[in-house]
């Protein structure tokens, strides 16, 4: 073996055998090897049944929106899994440690497990949730073939997987920043934070918003560029609406994280002073930046789940949505109004009483556009003729939680009562309120919606009635009591109390997390008994649910090239106005059909992303140069394959329509 | 009435219609020679010390880098009202709202900071920028 401790630094960078805590830390030892057998099963069966082929040809290579719509939200489902393994860990510590029992987790991994549980859930939860939908969606909404640049989404969705993986190696290999989801200087810099948990921070945020910040251009230019004939602006479903504002949000908010992240790089790699305490730094500017990107990020979050919102309820009430335009609206004045608010995250941090008065009436005014959004659902179901179908619980769920979620944000949003519950467990339980019951909420219904337009048979309602009580029941039992211990004044990240009279309230909440992992299981569970009475639950119509917008007008799943002709819309809710006026499909007359071919370029740039990224983290310098060269090489190289389209030759197209055709008249016989 | 289009659209028609002009050999120079101009003031304000005051002299170069990046848009990127059918203008307004609210905003924000928790450091940030 080498003896030369330089070589070896060389070679490793600061990677060592004692960078693998599995050796010394028991919880990660059997993580470690749990994962392990896992792993072994899995790539054990795709080995045995040969699905390595199919999985890089139909799968990985795919530039389908479809596939990588489906794609982003498995990788979200799985990533929830990790992230809620992080959520019922510190439940359970916060349960036990008082008084004299430390609880069974040290604090130097309590606070990996908090970072790492809000980092995980914002970026690759809720983030690859909002994006997988939207990328399925959209394009079938507008009447589109694909997005605007097919490969450009496959690359992103790799990017984002790549940083989730970078996340996911930090559990095994070093650590993960123990500074909470933001990265806070002056504790984020190389003083306070000199391992590598920061650096998997950073490059795990910067490689995903590679992809985040592609993804949020493609979709835009999909909505400008591709919707069908006579889809004018005031024509397209809200759901698109709502998407083209997030993503709007996300093209302008992305590069300000980009930005502040590499300052913070600079700080860390190249002892500069943008965030140190002297030498002129400001920890403050940090504090500011960021938030310049968090606020606008939440509502990037949020808007899509209130665009689901709104399909949901239309369909499901059998009725238009009520107002519109003013839902438009709204929406658009959110967009606006979530670049003024972004100080309400630190009105204690000093800035006096005429800044924190102008971000606390903006923070209140962006809540009357939400208002009247409520407003508006409730008026689409009054004399709607509503069926309770489960995406129309988890709606109404939300519509409940999310009122109770944005009250008591208004009451965050005056600066006398934020001096109170500043960074206490009052706004943990405000913002997981919010959240869980905003956007978890909406992109589950969203995800029951159109699971069957995605996969050709229904969820299971049963184990999908499971899923939504016990999230809903569970999330007033895990954070009710929060509300109660923020306003006694218990802080946030604790990882021991003394008082032992708080115990109760956080025995209540690990209880609700219980309640929660049988809601999460239910859900895994209706995935698979649903897989497994399929043909049962088989929609042949493409239209299950009776729906109003054009993706309902295809096949379930649709075809490759999704129409056969591009549609032609003359009101809104196109495909009811159709079904209204007695739309009769073509079923002959097929041209060949001109398509993206499918190409591994992102998956393996994104592989070269992830190696960079951990040459990065662990200062392993040439294996950067090396990965980053190869890296550009590669992108350039790409840029010479010509051969990137194909046509689904007229014959194919026939054979396709012919079959839904046969489909469709054993329907109506 | 069966209202299909039977118009084969692959969307991948190049729309030479949509207002936003390829620029001459002519616009290409006088953007060239534009550019050229303004990158070589803000090096002659720093080089020959032109201005007395470093804060003037920081504020002309941020101007004249306001003023490329106009002569860039409209020489090399052919932006004008009406390319994208009026999508450019709209996007660009945006981001002129939404860059203008995150500076002036910081300014504001972190000034205030400043003055109520660092009340000592007033003189010397103006003696070190002066």
């Amino acid at each position: 073996m080498f003896s030369n401790p330089d070589l070896l630094h060389f070679i490793f960078g600061r990677l060592s055998l004692d960078s693998f805590p599995m050796f010394h830390e028991p919880i990660l030892a059997v993580t470690f090897a749990g994962v392990v057998l896992g792993g072994i099963v899995v790539l054990g069966a795709l080995t045995y049944f040969k699905l390595w082929g199919y999985l890089w040809r139909e799968w990985i290579t795919s530039i389908d929106h479809k596939k990588i719509g489906i794609m982003y939200i498995i990788l979200a489902l799985v990533m929830l899994l990790r992230g809620f393994a992080d959520a019922i860990m510190m439940r359970a510590q916060q349960a036990i440690a008082f008084g004299d029992v430390a609880g069974y987790l040290p604090p130097d991994h309590y606070d990996q497990i908090f970072t790492a549980h809000g980092v995980i859930m914002i970026f690759f939860v809720a983030m690859p949730l909002v994006t997988g939908l939207m990328n399925f969606v959209v394009p079938l909404q507008i009447g589109a073939r694909d997005v605007a640049f097919p490969f450009l989404n496959n690359f992103s969705f790799w990017m984002t997987t790549a940083g989730a993986i970078t996340v996911m190696i930090s559990l095994f290999v070093g650590e993960f920043a123990k500074t909470g989801w933001l990265a806070y200087p002056p504790l984020s810099d190389i003083v306070y934070s000199p391992g590598v948990g920061v650096d998997y921070y950073i490059w795990a945020l910067q490689i995903a918003g590679v992809g985040t910040l592609l993804s949020g251009v493609n979709l835009i230019v999909t909505i400008v560029k591709m919707r069908a004939p006579g889809m004018s602006m005031m024509k397209m479903p809200v759901f698109t609406w709502t998407s083209l504002c997030t993503n709007i949000l996300i093209v302008a908010a992305f590069p300000v994280l980009t930005a502040v992240l590499v300052l913070l790089s600079l700080d860390r790699y190249l002892d500069m002073n943008f965030f140190t305490n002297d030498l002129g730094g400001n920890a403050m500017m940090y504090v500011n930046l960021i938030w310049i990107w968090g606020h606008p990020e939440v509502y990037i979050l949020i808007l899509p789940a209130f665009g689901v919102f709104s399909e949901v309820v239309s369909t499901f009430c059998r009725k238009r949505l009520f107002g519109y335009s003013s839902m438009v609206y709204a929406t658009i004045v959110i967009t606006i109004l979530s670049y003024l608010v972004w100080l309400h995250h630190f009105f204690t941090m000093g800035s006096g009483a005429s800044v924190n008065a102008f971000f606390g009436i903006t923070t209140m005014i962006i809540s009357i556009p939400t208002g009247a959004k409520i407003f508006n659902w409730l008026f689409t179901m009054y004399k709607g003729r509503i069926s309770f179908d489960v995406p129309m619980l988890w709606t109404m769920g939300f519509m409940l939680t999310f009122v109770i979620g944005g009250m008591t944000g208004v009451m965050l949003a005056v600066p006398p009562a934020d001096f109170v519950l500043h960074n206490s467990l009052f706004l943990i339980a405000h913002f997981h309120n919010v959240i869980i019951g905003g956007v978890v909420f909406g992109m589950f219904a969203g995800i029951v919606y159109w699971f069957p337009k995605a996969f050709g048979y229904k969820l299971d309602p049963f184990w999908g009635k499971m899923s939504f009580w016990f999230w809903l029941v569970g999330f007033y039992f895990a954070f009710m009591p929060l509300y109660v211990l923020g306003l006694m004044g218990v802080t946030r990240r604790m990882n021991h109390f003394d008082d032992g009279s708080l115990q109760i309230w956080f025995i209540i909440a690990a209880f609700g997390a219980v309640l929660i992992a049988i809601g999460i299981a239910s859900f895994l569970m209706s995935l698979v008994v649903s897989f497994i009475k399929r043909e049962e639950l088989r929609d042949e119509t493409g239209d299950p649910w009776d729906g109003r917008t054009l993706e309902w007008s295809t096949s379930s799943p649709p075809p490759a090239y999704n129409f056969a002709f591009t549609p032609v819309v003359h009101d809104l809710d196109a495909w009811a106005d159709m079904k209204k006026r007695g739309y009769v499909r073509p079923t002959s007359g097929f041209l060949d059909i001109h398509m993206p071919k499918n190409t591994g370029a992102g998956a393996i740039l994104a592989g070269m992303s992830l190696v960079l990224g951990f040459a990065l983290i662990w200062h392993i310098w040439w294996l950067a140069a090396v990965s980053f060269i190869a890296l550009i090489g590669t992108a350039i190289a790409h840029t010479f394959n010509y051969n990137r389209d194909y046509h689904i030759p007229a014959s194919e197209v026939v054979a396709t329509e012919d079959e839904r055709t046969a489909l469709l008249a054993k329907q109506q016989a | 009435m069966s209202t299909h289009s039977h118009a084969h659209d692959d969307h991948h028609g190049h729309d030479h219609g949509d207002g936003a002009s390829h620029g001459t050999f002519n616009s290409y120079l006088i953007g060239f020679i534009l550019s050229v101009i303004l990158t070589a003031i803000p090096f002659w304000l720093v080089m020959d010390g032109v201005l007395d005051s470093k804060v003037a002299t920081a504020a002309w170069i941020m101007g004249l880098g306001v003023v490329q990046i106009v002569v860039h848009m409209v020489y090399f990127l052919h932006m004008n009202t009406k390319s994208e059918g009026g999508w450019n203008m709209l996007a660009l307004i945006f981001t002129l709202v939404i860059v203008a609210i995150a500076i002036a905003g910081s300014l504001w924000v972190m000034y205030h900071l400043n003055t109520n928790m660092m009340p000592q450091m007033d003189h010397e940030m103006i003696r070190s920028f002066g």
